[in-house]
Parts: C-alpha cells; sequence; structure tokens
C-alpha cells in the first residue's frame, strides 16, 4: 500500500471537504491549513485538510521563528566541531528567517498582541494532536490524557504549543533555535511548578537531537516551521529519525495556493498589516501534495 | 436574589473537574453539621428550575435534597390585584415546573457532596481573604502571573483562576474593581412559614401583583406554604411586628380582597376577553383562589431589603464572578439562585472545554465566552424583571390597561404559556411586554381612550342640550 501510492483522504474532524479518492481539489475552496498525519510502519496514512474559514486562516498564519544560521554554526562548532560539516550540509536552518523574530522573542505570550493568531490556533491545533494520540492510547486518565507520551516540539517559540501539550500530561522537549525564543519560554513554565517538571526547553536545531542524543519520540510536532526550514526533504527526514516505531509525525503549515497568496501575503502583510512584512515567502509554502511527495518514497 | 449567598459558591465547587485540580473554598462561616432536618420548617426558600435540578444532580447533590424533603409545584397563578387578568401556567403533561426547597437543605446537600470530594476540593472554614494582588496584563520577568490572595491569618494563597462567590458585597468583585450597577428598591420583602386552614394537594404557586408588591404563596407540604411578600419598608416593618391574627388577616385579604378592582378596567378586560374569544376558542381559566392561611409558625417572620444589582463585567484575567456577585434581582420571578445556577453550568463547561485543551485556566480566552453566554442571558432577564416591578408598582390606569390586556393576551397565546418556566414565558406573562408588545398596546390605548371620550363627550353633549 505504501509503494502503490494510492491515498485517500479522509476528511478530518475538522470538516471533510474532500472526499475518499479525491485528490487534485486543491484549488477548489479556502483551503489554506493542510497538515499530515501519518504513523509509521502503518499502512496507510490519512492527511486531513482543514478548510480554512477566512475567520480561521486569519488566525493560523503567524510565523513564529527564523533561525540564526551562524548562531547555529558557532553553537555548533563550539561544541561539535567534528559534526560541523555535517551539519552545515545538513542544515535545515534557514538563515534569512531571523531578524524579525528575535525582536518579537518578548511578545510571545501576549495573548492579544503580535502573537495573538498563533495562540487562538491552539484551539484547532491541541485537540487535533490529542485526540489522534488519544487513539494510540488505550487507557488513558480523565485528568492527564495524554501522559506517558513523549512529544518533541520542533520550533517550539516561545512555548504556545509546548504548554497545553505539557497541561495534558505529556512529557514535552520543546526545541527552538533562537535562544531568546528558549528564554522567553523557560521563563513562562517556571511559574507553574507542574509544568516545569514537564516542559523542557533547549535552544538547539533538530538536527543536533538527531545527531547528538538517541532519544526518540512518541510524536512530534512541528507546527508553522516546515515553511521556514531551507532543506524540506531532509528536515522531514530527521524528524521521522527521532520518532519511535509507531509515533506519530504532525505538520502544519500553509497550504501553497492562490489563496494563501493573496490573503496570506498580499492582505494580511502588505493591506492590513496584520503580519509582519516579510514574514513569510510564498514559494516556500508547502502544499500537502509536496509533503506526500515526500514522505511517501522514504523508507517511514 | 438574596437567596444566592452561599449556594452558588458551594455548588461551583462540586462539579467533577475533568482534570484533578487543586480546588480551594474559602467560607467565612463555620462547618454546619446538620445532623437531623429539624422539623420546622426554615422560612427561607428558593424556587429550583428544572434545569437548576438537573446540575444539581449531575453532582449527586440532588439525590440528597429528595432523601430530605422538597416539593413539587405543578401550576402557577399569576394575577393582578387591579383586574381580573391572570396567567396560568402549566405544562401539557403535568411535568414538575419547578421545585420549592429550603435554603438549608440545599446547602446540607451540597456540603455532604462537598465531603465526597474532599480529595479534589479542600474547604477552609472561618477564613476571610483581606488583600487580593492580581497579576500584570504580560508576563515580566519577575511578576508572578498568578493572583495572590493574602488571608485573615496572614498566610498567602497563589492561584490560576479566582472565581468570586461571595454575594452582592462581592469583595472579589471590590478588590478587582469592577463597577457595578446598582440600586436598592423601596421594597423589602418578607417572609414567613405559614400554616395552611387545611390541607390540601398543594402543588400550586400562588403570585398576586398588588399595587404595594407582589405577595407570593409557595407551596412546602400538604399543610405548609412559604410567604414572600415584597412590600414597602414601613409596610413590611408593620407586617413583621403585628400580631400574628392580623398578619394572618392581612395575608388572606391581601389574596382575595378585590378592592383595587375599578369598572373601567373590569369591562376593558372583559371587552378584550370577549375579543379573543371570538379569534379563538379558548378555555377561560377561571380564576382560583389560593388556600385561606390559618396560622403562622413561630419567629418564622423575617424582612430583609431587595435591590437590584449588575456586574459591568464578570470577568478580569485570572478572575470569574459567579452568582450574586454578578447579578442580584428582585425574588418576583423567583429567578435570583436559578440564574446564579446557570452561571455555574456555563462556567463549568467552558472551564473544562478549556482544560481538555491544555489551556491555563485563568486565561481570558474562554472566561470571555463564559461572560458573554452568561451576560446575554442574565442582562435581558434583570432587566425584565425590573420592568416587571415597576408596572406593577402602580395602580395608574393606562398602565393597569396595558399589563391587564398584555395579560390576557399572553394567557390566550398558548405556546408562550406552556413552555412553563421559561424566563420568557415569564417575562411575557407578567406583563405581557416586551418593547414590541409595548407599542403594540399603547395604539390600543390610545384607540380605547379615543373611544371612551368619544363616549363621554357625546354623553355630555346629550346631557348639556337643553
Amino acid at each position: 500500500m505504501w509503494g502503490g501510492g494510492k491515498l485517500s483522504y479522509f476528511g478530518g474532524r475538522f470538516l471533510g471537504v474532500l472526499g475518499p479518492g479525491c485528490r487534485s481539489s486543491q484549488t477548489k475552496g479556502p483551503r489554506l491549513i493542510s497538515s499530515a498525519v501519518y504513523s509509521k510502519n502503518q499502512l496507510s496514512w490519512t492527511l486531513e485538510i482543514k478548510p480554512g474559514v477566512f475567520n480561521e486562516y486569519r488566525n493560523m498564519w503567524f510565523k513564529s521563528y527564523r533561525m540564526t544560521f551562524s548562531c547555529l554554526n558557532r553553537m555548533k562548532s563550539y561544541r561539535y566541531p567534528w559534526t560541523r560539516l555535517y551539519s552545515t550540509s545538513q542544515n535545515t536552518v534557514d538563515s534569512s528567517e531571523v531578524k524579525t523574530f528575535l525582536a518579537l522573542a518578548h511578545k510571545w505570550w501576549d495573548e492579544q498582541g503580535i502573537y495573538a493568531p498563533l495562540h487562538s490556533m491552539n484551539d484547532l491545533r491541541v485537540p487535533f494532536i490529542r485526540d489522534n494520540l488519544l487513539k494510540v492510547i488505550p487507557n488513558h486518565q480523565p485528568g492527564k490524557p495524554l501522559s506517558g507520551m513523549k512529544i518533541l516540539d520542533v520550533g517550539c517559540g516561545g512555548g504556545l504549543l509546548t504548554e497545553p501539550l505539557g497541561r495534558l500530561g505529556a512529557s514535552v522537549i520543546g526545541i527552538d533555535p533562537v535562544n531568546e525564543n528558549i528564554k522567553t519560554a523557560q521563563c513562562h513554565k517556571s511559574f507553574d511548578p507542574v509544568l516545569d517538571q514537564r516542559i523542557e526547553y533547549r535552544a538547539c536545531s533538530l538536527e543536533e537531537i538527531v545527531e547528538d542524543t538517541a532519544e526518540t519520540f512518541d510524536a512530534v510536532v512541528a507546527s508553522e516551521v516546515v515553511e521556514h526550514v531551507l532543506d524540506l526533504e531532509t528536515f522531514l527526514q530527521h524528524c521521522c529519525q527521532v520518532l519511535k516505531p509507531g509515533g506519530s509525525l504532525f505538520v502544519t503549515t500553509i497550504n501553497k495556493t492562490q489563496l494563501s497568496y493573496a490573503l496570506g501575503i498580499v492582505f494580511s502583510e502588505q493591506i492590513a498589516g496584520i503580519v509582519p512584512k516579510g514574514t513569510h515567502t510564498w514559494e516556500k509554502f508547502v502544499s500537502p501534495e509536496k509533503l506526500e511527495s515526500i514522505l511517501e518514497p522514504s523508507k517511514y | 436574589s438574596s437567596f444566592g449567598l452561599g449556594l452558588a459558591s458551594r455548588a461551583a465547587f462540586k462539579h467533577p473537574p475533568k482534570e484533578a485540580r487543586k480546588i480551594l473554598l474559602l467560607e467565612a462561616g463555620p462547618k454546619k453539621v446538620l445532623e437531623k432536618l429539624s422539623e420546622t420548617y426554615s422560612n427561607r426558600v428558593s424556587s429550583i428550575s428544572p434545569g437548576s435540578a438537573t446540575l444539581l444532580s449531575s453532582f449527586g447533590a440532588w439525590d440528597h435534597i429528595c432523601n430530605m424533603r422538597y416539593r413539587a409545584f405543578r401550576r402557577m397563578q399569576v394575577w393582578d390585584a387591579c383586574s381580573e387578568a391572570l396567567i396560568m401556567f402549566d405544562k401539557d403533561n403535568l411535568d414538575d415546573m419547578g421545585y420549592i426547597v429550603e435554603n438549608d437543605v440545599i446547602m446540607h446537600a451540597l456540603t455532604k457532596q462537598l465531603e465526597a470530594v474532599s480529595d479534589r476540593v479542600t474547604v477552609l472554614y472561618r477564613s476571610r481573604a483581606v488583600g487580593y494582588t492580581w497579576p500584570c496584563p504580560f508576563t515580566m520577568k519577575d511578576s508572578s502571573p498568578w493572583v495572590h490572595i493574602t488571608l485573615g491569618d496572614g498566610s498567602t494563597l497563589q492561584t490560576k483562576l479566582l472565581i468570586g462567590a461571595d454575594g452582592h458585597n462581592s469583595g472579589v468583585r471590590q478588590a478587582a474593581g469592577i463597577q457595578n450597577v446598582s440600586w436598592n428598591y423601596d421594597q423589602s420583602a418578607v417572609v414567613a412559614t405559614l400554616h395552611l386552614s387545611e390541607a390540601t394537594e398543594n402543588n400550586v404557586a400562588w403570585q398576586r401583583f398588588l399595587p404595594s408588591g407582589p405577595i407570593a404563596l409557595l407551596p412546602l407540604s400538604d399543610t405548609l406554604s412559604s410567604l414572600v411578600w415584597s412590600t414597602s419598608h414601613e409596610h413590611a416593618a408593620e407586617l413583621v411586628s403585628m400580631d400574628e391574627e392580623k398578619f394572618v388577616d392581612a395575608i388572606n385579604s391581601a389574596f382575595w380582597n378585590d378592592a383595587n378592582h375599578t369598572d373601567f378596567i373590569d369591562s376593558a378586560g372583559t371587552m378584550l376577553q370577549y375579543a379573543i374569544s371570538l379569534l379563538k376558542p379558548t378555555k377561560v381559566s377561571a380564576r382560583q383562589l389560593p388556600p385561606s392561611v390559618a396560622s403562622v409558625e413561630a419567629k418564622s417572620r423575617v424582612l430583609f431589603p431587595l435591590g437590584l444589582g449588575h456586574a459591568a463585567e464578570y470577568v478580569r484575567p485570572r478572575v470569574a464572578l459567579i452568582g450574586d456577585a454578578a447579578h442580584r434581582v428582585h425574588p418576583l420571578a423567583g429567578q435570583g439562585v436559578n440564574m446564579g445556577f446557570g452561571d455555574i453550568s456555563s462556567l463549568v463547561h467552558h472551564l473544562s472545554t478549556a482544560a481538555f485543551n491544555g489551556r491555563d485556566l485563568g486565561s481570558m480566552n474562554h472566561l470571555t465566552g463564559y461572560e458573554t453566554d452568561r451576560q446575554r442571558h442574565n442582562t435581558a432577564l434583570l432587566a425584565a424583571t425590573d420592568l416587571l416591578k415597576r408596572l406593577y408598582s402602580t395602580n395608574a390606569t393606562p398602565l393597569v390597561l396595558l399589563r391587564t390586556w398584555g395579560l390576557q393576551a399572553t394567557n390566550a397565546v398558548s405556546p408562550l404559556k406552556v413552555r412553563g418556566h421559561s424566563w420568557l414565558s415569564k417575562l411575557l406573562a407578567h406583563g405581557g411586554m416586551t418593547l414590541q408588545t409595548a407599542l403594540n398596546f399603547f395604539g390600543l390605548i390610545f384607540l380605547a381612550m379615543k373611544l371612551s371620550s368619544f363616549y363621554f363627550s357625546s354623553a355630555y353633549e346629550q346631557k348639556g342640550t337643553c
């Protein structure tokens, strides 16, 4: 079934826009968000397409970070000189995606501020991740449904998605190459003793987790990240490497459509100023088909 | 209504939370242990709607109430002292419209249930908060984002969410600086437990609107009923201090006396009744009389002042107000405690969804959802109750005419009535008035005035000619 490549799309909980077997309706309707969930070693995988209602779309754009290429290199070369060559050639951190987010690092937790769309997106992201993980857990405690799960949040930013996952009982490691973001995230979680124990933040990139530790996770979350990375294939490969057998990868991103160009770049950045200019580059938006095409042929 | 003190707070903390959170209830009073239910009924009772009963049974408190005592009522008659207009509520299938339960019984049931969840909820008796520190809007480096509370004994607590359920003089609301729209009514309510002359089925609630205020008789048992009489401060003081016999006479005549009827209103009422019967065949509900009262339970006569209150905001970051802390209403519609219970269901719903989504419980996101939900409902009900109180506090003819016709019209339109205890039907029933209907009736009044002036002037002319 893997090789045959007949993928069936199932409308997820967020209203099935596509019926089974319908592959090419990408441009129909405002499908601005797509998320792919697949489980290793399972014979089928589900691409859940969420119809983007305008309001939700507006809440969903926000990009969370840019990675410092130079900073990363410095870090890497200081700690792991033998891997420098490997890391620079395999690095998925995009150097051009840095400056704006450094300046905004302290504004993460203002729910009405510049990151408000990301906060409201949690109402979609968290149930999505939670419900899919609950399918895998046989008996869950009502108070902590995700307890016992180890999750890696790649590009966690200020911890907006990491904290809710921690509150639901999972042990989460949040990574982000921008040091400032990690500092903000650490400070915010330090007030809650329960979260302090369940969540760990590290200022590093995905490559370092892959190379330097042998940790594997029940779930890897790359939310609003893939449109910012340099090398999508390698990034996804690394994500899969850190997954346990039977683990799940959650990717959320903005779909690459004409509508997302119109709304996401033209309107939100240039006209309405909802998102700072230059946050997104439309060419780097990822469509569900592209994700599929990357993930499918890999041995994962 | 002021009955809501304490009930809302206890009920809020018993709803089984999805998360194993730590909940602390601060109670200013001592722990009340009720070993045996007293024989004499308490004079403070509440009318519990079926919705509130569902909430109470969802966490097991209703069973305790059933094991103690309560009285279900199936019909409600509401009528005017100044006219024949009346409205009779009942449910088609004769289901219970509501339950009259003593406040003490409710408190005891809730306390018992609190003990059952003592692993998740801790109660600190005889504790009082003296100071609060509110969180800053942004997460600053060194300031805690939580609410800090200082208790009377000097200890401090911190919490992610503070729920203020401390009655209409709420300390939490005042400390948070939330504006409260309030005024005192020129009325006090007198409550008492009454013995009826003879045992009856007693499953009807009676309310009559006198010009001085509504008087209500709520069934407690086959031979006992509870009185709630809202009247002017002076009259209330008189009632509480007069002899038992005079008091009983006053009650009976309040219900039976037709001294406030005027011919004009009576004929206007009959006219409309006739018009309605032409349009549709309605069974004319004959006005029934409530059971007569024989005596009063000793020492059960108490009075308390009435007022209206409504908080401009129900929520702030990490703070929520419920029950009388958020709203205070006149008891004429019997909605005070039910509004409080409604607040609780809504807050519980929003909090449990938020918790299941991993949200911080004190986040404004879902708290504003609760606020919008409840403010929409409560504001309308408060405004309606206030309007009814004012409408019925007069015996000025135009207003009496308005409300008479309104009541009769609503009584005739059965769908509105039969829906039973919903706040909308109560609103329409008591005064027959929403703003729209008011406009309609103003038109009718104009017509009536025109007609009557025509009649009088022509009669005068006839008389005047020589």
